[in-house]
């Protein structure tokens, strides 16, 4: 077999393993988590009737889904009506491609592409994100929609932009975009959130820490804001907009959605992970070149971590209420665009002086 | 007049947002603790555990027709319960007790009884007024069903849920 087939046969199965295998389940599950966490929160009991403590309940939310009437407004446009969910969901799991989920296994790598650009793709695929939601808006041709999309394409671009500001400091520090290598530098490091780890003497690693806090706090929240995830879920409110974007969509167009937002959460929780906490790496476990098993380990931890950021989402969700929209414009604009700013001059200055 | 509400000055500490985020979360996460560790007490979990036991003797369920201890009918199709049955949800059609039978020119009986369990409201008014205490609501509670059709309950039906009642009138035995 020359080295292009191999690959592609490689790639493909990298593909069908981390999407079909991992990622859809995850978001399933994530449905479920949110329902079951919610409950749990409100001190009810959540899903608890189709299987054990309802654990097979998404399978049954998909075959509703799929069983619903699948309805067409008249009063829509019909081609961007059924492009939109497919631009919700698509960006989402594409994202992953360029993840680190794993160190390598079998002498492979696992992280489906490695591009040296990035965080760069990252950043260009999922605001694409938005276009799914403000198509649908216009596409449904109805007022609560519309509200809906205005406000997702406002929000996205008032937090995209402390989103990219956030991240310059660590590859100030890396001084490199493939993520695979900024997993690498955590690893020898320390994590970016501790990045005094294994060198606890020097007072360079105890400063950097103010920066990566600042950025990780403000990236985490920006994640937030743009996966429409509460205290910022403007754009589907649903005791102002109905349902927001999604109001005239039904069956399986509804569910994209909603399922692009899952996934979203999930990708922004990997790009989290592989930021700040140091992808697959966990202390003292070696990476996959000392045997498979601790290849499967790596590839377990990164979805560990992904899993316990999905829990902050879900626990944020149901504890803060919902930002006005004019204190969301206000917060994006004057609080985070201004720190994420003042926090790059921060840790260039912390840089320099220190010669990391 | 408009009256001027004053808002509350908030420190410098109040103002930084965080730490009320902070407080929330710890709030939240301690319910979820607490549910997780079965200290929360939660609502009675219906199909599994009922309240059955606990069930008042006032208590009004569905309306049913009693047997006396002999195994006869009590009921002599008066039809007081039928013209009293607020929603109309009863319907009964006398009929003459046969001649070969030892009450026959006594009394009539009811050929056809139904009771229209989408209508009626439990109100009570037929075991009330019933001078023979042949209609009685029982403690069935979860009346269910497909179709309409089923949801009436005819005369076999409401024999079946009602059963024997050992009662106080004993109007067809024999004068001691």
């Amino acid at each position: 077999m020359n080295p292009t087939t191999s690959f592609v046969i490689i790639s493909l199965l990298k593909i069908v393993g981390i999407v079909f295998l991992v990622i859809l389940p995850m978001v399933s599950y994530a449905v479920y988590a949110e329902r079951k966490v919610s409950a749990l929160i409100q001190d009810r009991l959540g899903p608890n009737r189709v299987g054990p403590a309802g654990l097979f309940q998404p399978i049954a939310d998909a075959m509703k889904f799929l069983l619903k009437e699948d309805f067409t407004p008249a009063h829509v446009n019909k081609f961007y009506y059924w492009l939109a969910p497919c631009l919700a969901m698509v960006p989402a799991i594409t994202t992953i491609a360029v993840v680190p989920f794993g160190s390598t296994l079998f002498g492979v790598p696992m992280v489906i592409a490695d591009i040296n650009v990035g965080v760069l793709f990252v950043f260009a695929i999922a605001s694409l994100g938005v276009y799914g939601i403000v198509i649908a808006g216009w596409a449904s041709n109805s007022k609560y929609p519309f509200l809906g999309g205005v406000r997702s394409g406002s929000q996205m671009i008032s937090y995209e932009l402390s989103l990219g500001l956030a991240v310059v400091p660590i590859f100030l520090l890396i001084g490199n975009l493939r993520l695979t290598e900024v997993v690498r530098y955590q690893i020898d490091h320390g994590w970016m959130v501790f990045p005094f780890a294994g060198d606890w003497k020097n007072p360079a690693g105890w400063l950097l820490a103010v920066p990566m806090w600042i950025s990780f706090a403000v990236f985490a929240i920006a994640v937030f804001a743009e996966t429409n995830r509460l205290p910022f879920d403007l754009p589907e409110a649903e005791t102002e907009l109905v349902g927001g974007y999604h109001t005239e969509y039904s069956s399986m167009k509804f569910a994209l959605f909603f399922l692009g937002e899952y996934a979203a959460m999930i990708t922004g929780s990997a790009i989290i992970v592989t930021l700040f906490l140091g992808g697959w790496h966990f202390p003292g476990v070696p990476d996959g070149s000392h045997g498979w098993i601790f290849g499967l380990i790596n590839i377990f931890v990164f979805f560990a971590k992904i899993a316990a950021l999905l829990f902050i989402f879900i626990w944020v969700r149901f504890t803060l209420p919902r930002f006005r929209y004019d204190q969301l414009m206000r917060l994006g604009w004057v609080f985070f665009f201004e720190i994420a700013l003042v926090n790059i001059f921060l840790a260039a200055a912390i840089i320099t002086f220190f010669d990391r | 007049m408009a009256i001027t509400v004053p808002r509350p000055k908030l420190t410098w500490f109040e103002r930084l947002y965080l730490p009320a985020i902070v407080a929330g979360m710890a709030i939240t996460l301690q319910h979820f603790k607490n549910m997780l560790l079965g200290r929360t007490k939660v609502t009675m979990q219906y199909p599994e555990q009922k309240w059955d036991a606990q069930l008042p003797e006032h208590y009004r369920g569905a309306p049913a027709l009693v047997k006396d201890e002999a195994g006869r009918i009590r009921c002599v199709a008066c039809q007081l319960c039928e013209f009293i049955c607020p929603p109309r949800a009863i319907k009964i059609e006398p009929g003459e007790i046969p001649v070969k039978d030892r009450f026959s020119k006594v009394e009539k009986y009811p050929r056809e009884f139904d009771i229209d369990m989408i209508r009626c409201i439990f109100c009570g008014m037929c075991e009330e007024v019933c001078p023979e205490q042949a209609i009685f609501l029982r403690k069935d509670y979860a009346i269910t069903g497909l179709t309409r059709a089923e949801m009436v309950h005819n005369k076999e039906k409401l024999l079946e849920i009602g059963g024997i009642m050992h009662g106080v009138v004993l109007k067809w035995n024999e004068k001691k």
